[in-house]
């Protein structure tokens, strides 16, 4: 099996994460959490456009718009009282938003699991942000047609 | 109960507020107004174990040290909760003695830090108490919270068996059991099996979907207020005695998924409404719903 390639931005995310000693990767998502982006007032004020992750255990939401130059970008919301599902989302968000539909499409289900969180967080979060990123890549099939 | 060489603190007291004594073991629980009037008593430990890993760290209680579940109180390889000498070491790193006061908190209505109470209870540790209401209640008082590591000075915990004798139940126990009283606390979804039947989504990890046959469904949440704090004994009376048809004399087995929402509905049983005989099958479904050949009922009867 070959080893899976990812974007440089998101390969740099997991070069990061595995620079550094277990409680510090912590302290990183921590801080991929303090900066996702607010939702723009267009989901906001509708949230029927939002999809629900329920994967995630806590609340987390999320929209998917591809260009017609195929740009993506990804929208998130989860509250703050789930720091780990909105750094999960950040990862995604800095990883991912702005690439083209197809380096989206092409990124591994289980870089989730190169970052080196497996024994800091439960298996059912790592498992949320797989389904998060299965989700945009679902709803960027289908957008495209 | 204060272990041989170290140094004897004065027990804190028990908060007397009147919902409590309503309960059981009013000795159990404290308001959010006693643990604010003691935080800087000495003999007392709080402790904060959330589901989400990070959220101590976006702010706590201050004072409060951080106890996470699934690093710290599991084996790190076998299925099973870390053993005498490794639950010792863990106390002692946090700074609690034999003799502490330990209150526990915790997000989603204590889930996880009942959890943790029941891990420290097959540990018989000696003064541990559930702050009631959790962390949403200290926010929602706007209590302070502070993001600075706690520096506690090593304790020393003795190393003490793991009695699982008394709380706790597993899988063949649980088959012996059958036809006498159960309480399966998940969602009415898990409880029928049909969650396991949505297309596309990942399963909590069990082959089969359905509940122990007799299992009576009461989801764990049904014993908190929206505030997070536990309802009143005779509304909880009302859940478990008139609803599920437990009495206090029952021999009760509760377990949801993995173990976690089931110590909640212990703490109730035990606890607030004093039943002796309740254990938590912490296999839950997640063991039984992969075993082969374990009988399971689908749908919304026991």
């Amino acid at each position: 099996m070959t080893p899976a390639t990812l974007n440089p931005r998101l390969q740099e995310i997991v070069d990061d994460f595995n620079a550094m000693a277990g409680k510090e990767r912590l302290q990183l998502l921590l801080e991929f959490s303090q900066d996702l982006p607010p939702l723009p007032d267009r989901y906001a004020e509708d949230r029927g456009l939002l999809e629900p992750v329920p994967e995630c255990q806590s609340p987390l939401f999320l929209a998917v718009e591809v260009e017609p130059d195929a740009t993506v970008h990804l929208f998130f919301e989860a509250p703050p009282e789930a720091p780990t599902t909105r750094g999960f989302a950040s990862i995604l968000h800095a990883g991912l938003d702005g690439l083209a539909a197809d380096e989206v499409l092409a990124t591994p289900g289980e870089f989730t699991s190169q970052l080196g969180l497996q024994d800091l967080v439960s298996p059912l979060r790592l498992r949320g942000m797989a389904a998060m990123l299965a989700r945009i890549k679902r709803q960027i099939r289908d957008q495209r047609g | 109960m204060a272990s041989e060489g170290e140094v004897k603190t004065v027990a804190l007291p028990y908060d007397s507020a009147a919902k409590f004594q309503e309960y059981a073991h009013p000795e159990m629980i404290v308001s959010t107004e006693w643990l604010a009037e003691h935080l800087d008593d000495p003999g007392l430990v709080v402790a904060e174990s959330d589901e989400d890993v990070l959220l101590y760290e976006t702010g706590h209680i201050p004072g409060a040290v951080k106890l996470d579940w699934h690093t710290e109180l599991n084996d790190a390889v076998t299925r099973d909760y870390v053993d005498g000498p490794g639950f010792a070491a863990l106390m002692s790193e946090k700074g609690i003695s034999r003799d502490t006061t330990l209150v526990l908190y915790g997000d989603r209505n204590n889930w996880w830090a009942a959890y943790a109470l029941w891990v420290c209870s097959l540990f018989g540790h000696p003064d541990v108490r559930l702050l009631d209401g959790g962390r949403a209640k200290w926010i929602a008082e706007g209590r302070e919270l502070s993001t600075s590591e706690p520096k506690r000075p090593q304790a020393d915990y003795p190393v003490i068996d793991r009695d699982d004798q008394q709380i706790r139940a597993f899988a063949g126990q649980v088959l012996a059991h059958l036809g006498q009283p159960m309480i399966d606390v998940r969602s009415p979804g898990e409880y029928t099996g049909e969650l396991l039947h949505m297309p596309d989504y990942p399963q909590e990890g069990a082959l089969r979907g359905g509940h122990i046959p007799g299992a009576r469904n009461v989801p764990w949440a049904r014993a908190a207020e929206q505030d997070a704090t536990f309802r009143t004994r005779a509304e909880l009376e009302a859940i478990y005695h008139g609803e599920a048809g437990l009495s206090p004399d029952d021999d009760v087995v509760v377990y949801c998924r993995i173990g976690e929402r089931s110590s909640h509905t212990w703490f109730v049983l035990q606890h607030l409404l004093g039943y002796p005989h309740v254990r938590n099958y912490d296999g839950s479904w997640t063991e039984w719903g992969n075993s082969v050949r374990v009988p399971i009922t689908r749908g919304q009867n026991p």
